[in-house]
């Protein structure tokens, strides 16, 4: 076993030495980069272009269609401000406390993340309007589903992203110009605001575009949640086609009122974006105008306390329970005859587990050749090997599909291909649209990696006499082992969450979070206790792959 | 006034002792280092004093003001990091007057300071600069600057020249020095290098695996080292083991491995006890003929290394011990490898110690 493996290595070695070779590795994965991921997301918008005409002529659609946007945009800005308001105070529970409870706390933080987003819509739903969650305190449905039940299920999704994203940042920040900070005379919160969260700034930006992009995408679960009159972008795109697919609406309208709505919620989201990146860097923290004493009353013990207090309490109250809920009915449903309905996959669950095993299939599928490509492309990127140039370029264009918002994304792959390329079948789709979607998120992570192993030790390896394939096999994979598993969990977690761009993309195909989203949205397909059931399993088996993956990489070492 | 106390302080970490009951006093407007090797618990000490991190045991005064439990921006102090921590996102300018601002002066007031501090490091120029335009010299003196623009009395100085080049760092040497005493402040100054501890400090204490092992002006700690570390540690020594033959009046004869005797200053030997002695490689005599004389002893040449103004040569005593001596390079004749020669130094020259419980090489270990 070892030696074919060892040979193979040798051969490849051998073959890295030949620039050929290695530049044909690169030159691939660019091209990968660009025929699958960087122009199919806009090419099938432009080249329906001209149905749009069909669009304009009706107001009604038209209107809905900027309501819908409008819709999303406001959740998501507002969304993203309250996540980053909130999550940064437990971020930095977790960076700098020393109870030893911060550790559980660490880890529950990732909760609503392994929670497939289908799921925590579901049960954000039970929690917060049906009869059984928090509203049985109430008498009455306390947030029915609309507007505020998105805002606060996108409130929850978004929520581990920023503190992920902010705990990272505080551990990397040396603490040292916080320490100079208050040696000169500052008091903690002074300290916090004129020195570290300006230093921080491309983080907390960072953040705010991820949470912002995530709550722009969102799909499946906001379906769930948005109740019958409520609209945002991607429940517009997804009740337009589903009126085509009931005969409503014809082709060239559905066709243009998807185009208008995704070209928008585009042009919105870059024009978002670039001011963000733009601004953001110009934006400054008030430096000058400093009020001593009120921030040293803030700064100590009971401010604090109540600080932190709150900052939990946000975080159970509104992100854990509210994820976790759905375990209630899921565990009740152990006891009745759904559990063998279920198991010998009788009536509604036969569908159900084809759609789980489609999704994991899928999920493996695309991490396995987000690996393959992206690697190359994210060592591409780190090392500038194409001139500063040309990588700073490549830089920005990963992020293009993170830019479009999953649905816009998904409806401009199945022009784009469907039209083109009808003989492809429709998993190939569905790859190619998970791909584009979770690409981005892989390259970042891989390339902040890469960049982080010194070219020193590449440089020293190579005068030791390593081949460059030998470089990578020996220096490079060893040392961002641990980032190419978080990456790959990023990418697989993302993929069974996906539903927006999904149900854009296919027709007969079904992955879990649609069936989900289905059963909740029939009336009468599925009990209560089936679908809780079917969340239950679909986050049981996730959170065991998770863990499975967890487990193969611990002990070989975090460097 | 800022005199500085620290009382029987204990700090560990986990199951290191970084600090072990320490206790020294600091006057005012004195220029104070503490000295050790790396891991001595110096800069841990020092971090203490600022309020960066708190004792586990014992108390600490500044100006005569128990501060145990005021947290560091309350201390009245300015510290100075090995790595100078100027905030990256703002110019020398505002690095230098972001004291005054946090503690709410005007902005009048603030940028007096601002200008005087900046004239004071002859920087002034520079005002607009970020950090990542500055030399590592100008990088310190903004530092330095930032610090005593927020008015402390105290200034607490970590490595502040260990990221220096060495020419730089013998300059600001003495520009450090003669700031802190135009000012009149009281500073505290954390280093492993002995020489600038020596040029600059009024007094230093040796410090070693978190204790304190000697405090003393530069000449006493040279002059009368009271621990075989610190005879090891400031300047250089020779170590010959032995055993105190016997004790007369003043004097005590030693005898060394292969019953070589020579006789050393006597302060409260006993006979039979077995000792250690330090003698300087520069207080050594040398004769070229290996004949016997009073308190002599003969050997080899072996290794000679020259190295500038010294010259050095190691020499291979009859027992087998080895032993240095420096001689100006200048002066003299040199001498060759193989050359037979006698050693020779003054009793009262020769420092004896009792020989360390843990073993010699233990006890001076820096490491």
């Amino acid at each position: 076993m070892l030696l074919p493996k060892l040979r193979l290595a040798e051969a490849l070695d051998g073959l890295s030495l030949k620039s050929s070779v290695k530049n044909s590795v690169y030159l691939i994965a660019i091209i990968i980069f660009i025929a699958l991921i960087l122009l199919p997301p806009v090419l099938g918008i432009i080249i329906k272009w001209s149905t749009m005409q069909n669009v304009l002529n009706e107001p009604d659609l038209t209107a809905r269609a900027l309501t819908a946007i409008q819709n999303s945009f406001i959740i998501a800005i507002l969304v993203s401000l309250l996540d980053i308001a909130t999550g940064m105070p437990l971020a930095w529970l977790i960076a700098r406390g020393k109870s030893k409870w911060l550790n559980v706390l660490d880890t529950l933080a990732d909760v609503p993340f392994i929670v497939p987003t289908a799921a925590l819509g579901y049960s954000l739903l039970l929690f917060w309007s049906e009869p059984d969650g928090i509203s049985s305190f109430f008498g009455a449905s306390l947030i029915s589903p609309g507007w505020l039940l998105v805002a606060l299920l996108h409130f929850t999704f978004s929520y581990p992203v920023i503190v992920r994203v902010m705990v990272g940042a505080l551990l990397d920040y040396k603490m040292e110009y916080e320490r100079a900070s208050r040696t000169l005379g500052a008091p903690p919160l002074t300290a916090a605001r004129t020195v570290t969260f300006p230093m921080l700034k491309p983080s907390i930006i960072a953040a705010f575009i991820l949470a912002f992009a995530r709550s722009i995408s969102e799909t499946g679960a906001t379906m769930i949640v948005a109740g019958l009159a409520f609209e945002n972008g991607p429940v517009y795109i997804q009740k337009i086609k589903d009126a085509y697919g009931a005969g409503v609406l014809s082709k060239v309208t559905y066709e243009g009122a998807t185009v208008f709505a995704s070209l928008i919620l585009i042009i919105i989201s870059f024009v978002i974006f670039a001011i963000v990146r733009i601004a953001g860097q110009k934006l400054k923290v008030p430096q000058n105008r400093v009020w001593p004493s009120m921030e040293r009353r803030l700064s100590y013990s009971k401010a604090e306390k109540s600080r932190n207090g709150v900052t939990l309490l946000i975080f159970f109250l509104i992100v854990i329970v509210p994820s976790l809920f759905v375990a209630l009915p899921a565990f009740e449903a152990l006891f009745t005859k759904t559990l063998s309905d279920a198991f010998s996959s009788t009536g509604i669950w036969s569908d159900y587990w084809q759609s789980l095993l489609t999704s994991y299939l899928l999920g493996a599928v695309v991490t396995v050749l987000n690996i393959l490509i992206g690697l190359p492309m994210a060592i591409l990127i780190a090392r500038k090997k194409l001139g500063s140039f040309l990588s700073t370029a490549l830089d920005l264009l990963v992020n293009v599909p993170l830019i479009v918002p999953s649905i816009a994304l998904g409806a401009s792959l199945a022009f784009f291909w469907k039209e083109n390329f009808s003989f492809i079948p429709e998993m190939w789709l569905l790859i190619f649209a998970h791909l584009a979607i979770t690409y981005p998120y892989f390259v970042r992570s891989m390339s902040a990696a890469v960049e982080r192993i010194g070219v020193d030790l590449e440089e020293a390896s190579r005068s030791l006499g390593a081949k460059p394939f030998t470089v990578f096999r020996t220096i490079i994979l060893p040392l961002t082992k641990y980032s190419i598993l978080s990456g790959a969990i990023l990418v697989f977690t993302r993929s069974v969450s996906e539903t927006g761009a999904t149900l854009a993309v296919v027709s007969t195909m079904k992955t879990a979070p649609v069936v989900i989203v289905n059963w909740v949205k029939t009336k009468g397909l599925a009990s209560s206790f089936d679908i809780g059931l079917g969340c239950g399993l679909l986050i049981l088996f996730s959170f065991i792959i998770l863990l499975a993956l967890r487990f193969i990489a611990k002990g070989k070492g975090r460097y | 006034m800022p005199n500085v106390r620290v009382v029987n302080v204990t700090k560990r970490f986990g199951k290191i002792t970084a600090v072990d009951n320490v206790s020294l006093h600091i006057h005012d407007q004195e220029y104070f280092s503490l000295l050790g090797p790396s891991g001595c618990g110096k800069t841990t000490l020092l971090r203490l004093i600022a309020g960066l991190i708190k004792p586990d045991k014992g108390e600490i005064y500044i100006g005569d003001k128990l501060v145990n439990d005021v947290p560091p921006e309350d201390r009245d102090i300015g510290f100075v990091f090995q790595t100078f921590a100027l905030f990256p996102h703002m110019n020398a300018w505002n690095n230098v007057t972001y004291g005054p601002k946090v503690k709410g002066f005007d902005m009048g007031k603030a940028s007096t300071i601002g200008h005087e501090v900046l004239e004071m490091v002859k920087l002034h120029e520079r005002l607009d600069a970020f950090p990542s335009e500055l030399s590592g010299g100008m990088m310190q003196r903004i530092a330095v600057a930032r610090a005593l623009a927020a008015g402390a009395k105290t200034l607490l100085l970590d490595e502040p020249l260990g990221q220096l080049d060495a020419k730089v760092r013998n300059e600001l040497r003495y520009e450090m020095r003669r700031m802190v005493k135009d000012l009149g402040l009281t500073a505290i100054h954390v280093t492993h290098d002995q020489s600038e501890a020596m040029a600059i400090s009024d007094r230093i204490a040796v410090m070693r695996k978190g204790k304190v092992q000697q405090v003393g002006t530069p000449r006493e700690l040279y002059m009368n080292p009271q621990t075989v570390f610190v005879a090891h540690f400031i300047g250089e020594s020779n170590f010959l083991e032995g055993y105190v033959q016997n004790v007369t009046n003043g004097e005590a004869t030693i005898e060394l491995r292969g019953e070589l005797k020579v006789k050393a200053a006597n302060k409260g030997l006993k006979e039979r006890e077995k000792v250690v002695l330090a003698i300087r490689p520069e207080t050594l005599t040398i004769e070229k003929e290996a004949k016997k004389s009073r308190n002599s002893l003969l050997g080899t040449v072996g290794r000679i290394t020259f190295e500038g103004t010294n010259i050095r040569y190691e020499i291979k005593l009859e027992n087998q011990d080895l032993i240095a001596i420096i001689k100006p390079s200048l002066v003299g004749e040199w001498l060759n490898i193989d050359d037979k020669v006698a050693v020779s130094f003054p009793p009262e020259k020769a420092h004896v110690f009792k020989y360390p419980d843990i073993g010699l090489r233990e006890e001076i270990a820096v490491e």
